[in-house]
């Protein structure tokens, strides 16, 4: 095959961090290429170079042989560039073609442009009417729109960006059989996600980041998803080294929970089981969308499992809503801070009063006692060291990494006896991550159980005395954290059991 | 070039700053608007806001109209606020305080011509009542149905407007009235008259009710534990679901709530200003209240100051058409420039205007 599009050496940093360090590899054409790595790893910066929404701080690109530098996204697509974004940039009051035509330089007549729409969804099998408006539109048809929009300026080389995370099963089965056919045709695609079997059912070859760096190339049909998960992690896994405690009580017990979430894209929960006891932190891994906010949801009581039991020191607890488990002891901080675990335009004062006015007494008789509840904000904001002007500040005005601190501080000085965090270090610095993560340990030292739902890997190593892994919706059957091998990791990961074959299904159409 | 700033956390100096910067500016404004017209901008302006209180010759009449006209603003406001913090939106509160009037009407009438202490209390929790409920169908069709409140809450009004003018000719008709639609005349029957309490300000039991909605509101906001609630709601309500509240709950008691206080503002009306239901009861209030409310920042003392500022420039955009022959619409478009500068004025309080030199790229 000739080559298309070729990178040498690109490199781009930004303040504090150097999002992508001698990034080189080389598209065919006809290549379905996929780039796979972590949040984070640099895949977004790199596309945006190619697509010139970003200038590389050194290093070359050559499309078709010859030098390829483009300024903006328009000398991309010039170039023969298109891309498709994971978030859709469409009016919704406007009808397909008229935001296609929005899209274009010099866009044809509305009637010449509804039927070249028309016959382009026919040839690639994306059913969709030019005189529909988008607002009516469901994810999968928006984003049709997108890729429509993409293939009438026939292009060479198409970027996708994780376009299944919005996707249905079904509809990720009509946008692979149009990637295949477009690639059939010679046009390359570079394909860019971290859902594992997805790739390796579609692409021809990967290239895999880690904190910027190429750390390896393979071809995902001959590569088992477990390789390819080691290559994302890293062969440079902290080595646990805290001995397993299982001696406490068991705390929480969930048994065969099911739970279908409201939202599309949510990912279900199937079957899943797991016990904590006291002293103990489980750590819980796997690449994201495969359940993680399903299941803290089910655990804080925001949503009720929909089938099995979750039953905390005995009793049972399924219709418990949040705070009848905060009586409980039962404690929880989601992923996202801003938004979900603390109410951005709020102060520090009222998102301690968010969570915490049971366990600390902050108000009698429902009336919110505003002088305690600061004094145990200060109280959260000194012992877990918060960099904030005062408790009096916007939730929104800290930093990720100090408002991580206060969230996770917030729960933590509750005293739970179980708690639960979803990405507790996530974006933020060495030194709070590391902070945090001893908060935690002290917590388990304490008496209390934890449970850590992590995509970092290396941190889910350092703490944790046993680990299991979420894999669409399911938990493998959980294991003594020392001494697991990298290996063993990914098989985890990957949804096999210990003695099962890989698991070759057609990614997301399984579930 | 000029460019916005977001502050990192409202500022509060602003929140204060800015109504009195706006009223000053829309003078400013006005005066141009006036001056354009061909009538002295200081006399328009005067009549406008000081004649209709300081005036020698209107001020003994047009002085208790500010609390008459305030009063039902801000009763009905304080109640829009709740849900509009909480992102819940009663646009129906017209049809709630129409209803109010007319449950609280009926009762008063179905006493008539007997005199008793316990007529006026009763009818004022019937007029509560009334608007409760008339608030409760968009607060079930919402939390069963998932309807928007909006288009509910909005669609009863031209339904209570119908039974409003169906009751005015048939069910509550004046037997005495000579076939004329409307009501017996309720502030003129003693046992459910709504008087004024204290002589030449205006002050009748509705007033009384305004104030004491504004502070209950202003303890609920700030103290209590369901104002906590509401404000999370329309703060985030993500974290709101994480903080363990019950969504629904509010919706019921917001739209509720914010029902009760426009019913107690028809009822008040019905027996003391308007005096009966007629086939042209309402008056508009309902709508001008969701005005007040947002001028008023939703907050409770923004929303007393909103709703006396509101009735000072109809009164005296009344005076200032009956004095100045000036034509309605021009005080129409000036208490619409008092809006907008408030509204534009608002963006000072969370971001800040900087001067920089334009970034070489």
């Amino acid at each position: 095959m000739t080559e298309l599009l070729k990178l040498q050496g690109l490199t781009k940093a930004y303040p504090g961090v150097i999002a992508n360090d001698d990034v080189g590899f080389s598209i065919a054409k006809g290549e379905v290429h996929a780039l796979l790595g972590e949040n984070g790893a640099g895949k977004s910066t790199l596309v945006k170079m190619i697509y010139g929404l970003t200038k590389p701080d050194s290093g070359a690109m050559t499309l078709h042989g010859a030098s390829y530098v483009p300024t903006s996204p328009q000398a991309a697509r010039a170039a023969g560039v298109a891309m498709v974004f994971q978030h859709f940039s469409l009016f919704e009051a406007l009808n397909v073609a008229e935001n296609v035509a929005l899209g274009m330089e010099n866009p044809p007549k509305m009637k010449d442009l509804a039927n070249s729409i028309r016959e382009v969804s026919q040839a690639y099998g994306l059913p969709l009417d030019p005189n529909r408006t988008v607002g009516d539109l469901s994810a999968g048809e928006r984003q049709r729109v997108e890729i429509i929009r993409c293939l009438l300026q026939d292009p060479k080389l198409l970027i996708m960006d994780e376009p299944t995370s919005v996707l249905t099963p079904q509809e990720v089965e009509i946008l692979f059989k149009t990637l295949r056919q477009l690639q059939s045709e010679g046009t390359s695609i570079l394909y860019i996600s971290h859902k594992l079997e997805e790739i390796r059912s579609l692409c021809d070859e990967a290239t895999i980041l880690r904190h910027g760096k190429v750390v390896g190339t393979c071809d995902p049909r001959a590569t088992s998803a477990r390789d390819m998960a080691e290559l994302m992690v890293g062969e440079t896994l902290h080595i646990p080294t805290r001995e397993a405690k299982t001696s406490g009580a068991e705390l929480l017990v969930v048994k065969d929970v099911g739970y279908a979430p409201k939202s599309p894209f949510g990912t279900r929960l199937k079957n899943l089981s797991l016990t904590v006891k006291a002293g103990e932190v489980l750590g819980i891994g796997g690449v994201a969308g495969n359940g993680q906010d399903e299941l803290l949801s089910v655990l804080s009581g925001e949503a009720r499992a929909q089938s099995g039991s979750v039953t905390f020191q005995g009793q049972n607890i399924n219709k418990f809503g949040p705070n009848a488990r905060r009586a409980l002891g039962l404690l929880a901080a989601p992923e996202e801070r801003l938004g979900h675990a603390a109410a951005p335009n709020m102060s520090l004062i009222e998102n301690t009063a968010l969570t915490a006015t049971i366990r600390k007494k902050l108000s009698k008789n429902n009336f919110i006692n505003w002088s305690k509840t600061e004094g145990f904000a200060k109280e959260i904001i000194k012992t877990f060291d918060v960099r904030t002007p005062s408790a009096a500040a916007a939730a929104r005005s800290l930093s990720g990494g100090n408002l991580q601190k206060f969230v996770i501080g917030r729960e933590v000085m509750q005293h739970p006896k179980v708690l639960v965090v979803n990405q507790p270090t996530w974006g933020v610095d060495a030194s709070a991550a590391a902070q945090i993560r001893q908060a935690l340990l002290d917590l388990a030292a304490g008496g209390a159980a934890v449970i850590c739902i992590s995509q970092d890997l290396d941190e889910l190593m350092e703490i944790s005395d046993h680990f299991t892994a979420l894999n669409e919706g399911r938990l493998s059957p959980p294991r003594t954290a020392k001494g697991l091998t990298v290996e063993e990791i990914g098989l985890m990961m990957g949804g096999v059991e210990e003695t099962g074959s890989a698991p070759v299904t057609t990614a997301g159409v399984s579930a | 070039m000029i460019a916005l700033i977001k502050r990192p956390q409202p500022s509060k100096t602003w929140v204060v700053a800015t109504p009195i910067l706006a009223v000053i500016v829309t003078m400013i404004l006005g005066g141009f608007l006036f001056a354009a017209m061909g009538k002295d901008p200081f006399i328009a302006i005067r009549t406008i806001f000081w004649d209709p209180l300081f005036s020698p010759d209107f001020a003994a009449y047009s002085r208790p109209q500010l609390l008459v006209k305030a009063a039902p603003l801000i009763l009905i406001a304080i109640g829009l606020s709740l849900g509009f913090k909480a992102g819940i939106w009663n646009i129906g509160a017209e049809g709630q305080y129409i209803m109010g009037a007319i449950c609280g009407a009926s009762v008063g009438l179905a006493f008539y011509p007997m005199e008793a202490w316990f007529i006026f209390p009763l009818m004022v929790i019937a007029g509560a009542l009334g608007g409760f409920l008339w608030g409760l169908i968009p607060a079930l069709c919402k939390t069963k149905f998932n309807a928007p409140e909006i288009l509910v809450s909005l669609m009863l009004v031209y339904f209570a407007e119908q039974i409003m003018i169906a009751v005015s000719l048939g069910a509550l008709r004046n037997p005495e009235g000579n076939g004329f639609p409307g009501s017996r005349n309720l502030a003129q029957y003693a046992s459910s008259a709504n008087p004024e309490l204290i002589a030449g300000t205006g002050a009748h039991w509705g007033v009384m009710a305004a104030f004491a909605a504004v502070v209950a509101a202003y303890v609920l906001l700030s103290k209590h534990m369901l104002g906590f609630q509401i404000r999370v709601t329309g703060e985030s309500p993500r974290a709101a679901g994480f903080a363990g509240i019950n969504a629904k709950g509010l919706i019921i008691f917001c739209l509720g709530t914010s029902g009760a206080l426009a019913g107690l503002a028809g009822l008040f009306e019905v027996t003391g200003p308007a005096g009966q239901i007629t086939t042209s009861f309402n008056t508009g209030y309902g709508f001008t209240a969701i005005i007040v409310a947002f001028l008023g920042r939703l907050n409770p003392i923004g929303i007393l100051l909103a709703g006396l500022l509101l009735a000072l420039t109809f009164i005296g955009g009344e005076l200032a058409q009956f004095m100045l022959s000036l034509p309605s619409a021009s005080i129409q478009v000036f208490q619409g420039m008092l809006l907008m500068t408030l509204l534009a004025m608002d963006i000072f309080v969370n971001y800040k205007i900087v001067w920089r030199k334009k970034e070489v790229v």
